[in-house]
């Protein structure tokens, strides 16, 4: 089987007859997982922006219930804040962004939770999660690490499978958690949702390491699909595949 | 070239026509409902009115999380407050004997309350958390008078929508839906951590909305206006918040 895989993925590479075969053969993503990608890839860019900004109104870091000025920081952050209330040890304090920030959070959010439904309802029909991104009974061997390491034009190895879900299962649900868990008023309607985690200050932590996890991964992301052939990969999530058509 | 098929055409335009009529009816039936924050508009009002609408709906009858005595944050926390000013100073000066609350508005009975007054209600306190959108909070036990009590008192019309609270700087000011005005958490505080609620955390008198965040809670309140619009007040966008680029509806 590998070594078909293999035999495939030779016959790949940009030449007349792989050109031939790509508008043949089924797209390399499915439409609704395009669309879905970069919808979420605009989202995360507003919420990251927008929660840098909202970050740096109280760059303190706390556990359990309360954290403010009088207590003492888990961590702190060592840049300046967009209020004098915070002591920071720099003379300046930095333009209130707060306003615009928060409402574009929280729309950011909304379209990121909506869009989300989307394709998990979507993945749920099409059993995309089970065909494309659960490992394969064959990868689930220390031999997969050993092996030569099989092109993924046509499908993931082991170890982006194993990320994407890490990304899609459990980063996402938990960074959108931990929001809704520093939300007063949906506190009020589900408790649970902040005592799981020891408190408000434990959950916004929380959801600033999630954050950066979220970051470190696409950082990754960007290089592994530099390292596969950056144009050939991006067109494949615009166009839905690696070659132009003819 | 791309051929677009007439089955093609009439079922989209068919489906752009339900959608639209339906996005239409959609927001015709959350307006009636209560469901539309009064900064509904521009570029952020997609998200404001789903996140209203959504926490309206889900927190209608939810209590705000208490505390035991022992987690009261000490010292309590001041943050940062605009100088105060003369009119204020005059009235601390007398120990806040004429400090007086005016309701008025769409009330049977519109009235002035000192603080002796506002105190001679029945007394309810709660252990809560204050959280700034910044993202610092604290703990404190806030002692006062349910302001459904002196809605009561004064008759509030039942058709009555939004009740509007202004601090004595008239450039704070604020607004709650009756959902949050009447409910059994939001309190007029003149107390703290049993004793009276200190100047630097909004004594003599302050708002209080613990499902809401800190900028919701407007110290030194002098005014309470009664309305079933908030077209009036302000441009018209609910409070201050909206008019200095922060939402109305403060419950994440």
């Amino acid at each position: 089987m590998r070594y078909h895989s293999l035999v495939g993925d030779i016959a790949w590479v940009p030449s007349s007859t792989a050109a031939v075969r790509a508008t043949t053969s089924p797209a390399r993503h499915s439409a609704l997982v395009r669309v879905t990608h970069w919808i979420t890839t605009l989202c995360f860019f507003a919420l990251l922006i927008s929660g840098l900004e909202i970050l740096i109104s109280h760059p303190r870091f706390y556990w359990g219930e309360t954290g403010n000025i009088n207590m003492t920081p888990l961590f702190k952050i060592p840049i300046p804040s967009s209020r004098a209330l915070v002591p920071t040890g720099y003379l300046y304090v930095l333009p209130d962004q707060n306003g615009w920030s928060r409402y574009l959070h929280f729309q950011a959010a909304w379209i990121l939770v909506l869009t989300g439904t989307l394709y998990i309802l979507y993945s749920l029909f099409t059993a995309h999660l089970q065909n494309d991104l659960f490992p394969n009974k064959t990868d689930l061997s220390w031999r997969t690490f050993t092996r030569l390491p099989a092109s993924e034009t046509s499908s993931y190895n082991v170890l982006q499978r194993i990320t994407y879900l890490f990304v899609i299962l459990i980063l996402f649900p938990l960074v959108i958690w931990t929001g809704l868990a520093m939300s007063p008023a949906f506190v009020s309607a589900i408790p649970a949702t902040v005592t799981v985690f020891g408190g408000q200050q434990s959950a916004r932590t929380i959801h600033f390491f999630v954050t950066l996890a979220l970051l470190l991964f696409l950082l990754i992301h960007i290089v592994m699909i530099a390292l596969a052939g950056f144009w050939s990969r991006t067109r494949a999530m615009i166009t839905g595949r690696p070659q132009e058509r003819i | 070239m791309s051929h677009i098929s007439r089955r093609k055409l009439i079922t989209s335009g068919l489906a752009a026509a339900t959608g639209v009529t339906g996005l239409g009816a959609a927001a015709a039936i959350a307006q009636k409902e209560g469901l539309v924050p009064p900064d509904h508009g521009g570029l952020y009002g997609l998200g404001e009115t789903l996140t209203y609408a959504a926490q309206r709906l889900l927190t209608k009858h939810s209590l705000a999380r208490e505390f035991s005595r022992s987690q009261i944050s000490q010292p309590p926390l001041a943050n940062e407050m605009a100088p105060l000013k003369d009119s204020f100073k005059r009235l601390q000066a007398g120990g806040f004997a004429d400090w007086r609350l005016s309701v008025d508005g769409m009330v049977a009975r519109p009235a002035a309350f000192s603080l002796a007054e506002l105190k001679s209600y029945p007394s309810r306190s709660q252990i809560t958390q204050l959280a700034c959108e910044e993202g610092w909070s604290y703990i404190a036990e806030w002692i006062g008078v349910p302001l459904s009590s002196i809605l009561e008192a004064v008759g509030a019309h039942p058709k009555a929508r939004y009740l509007v609270y202004f601090s004595i700087d008239r450039e704070w000011w604020d607004s709650l839906d009756m959902a949050d005005a009447l409910h059994s958490q939001t309190f007029l505080t003149y107390g703290m951590n049993g004793g009276e609620l200190p100047v630097a955390n909004g004594g003599p008198l302050r708002m209080r909305v613990p499902r809401q965040l800190g900028y919701k809670n407007v110290k030194f309140i002098t005014q309470l206006t009664v309305t079933d619009s908030l077209k009036e007040f302000g441009k018209g966008l609910g409070s201050a918040s909206p008019e200095g680029g922060y939402a109305w509806y403060a419950g994440i």
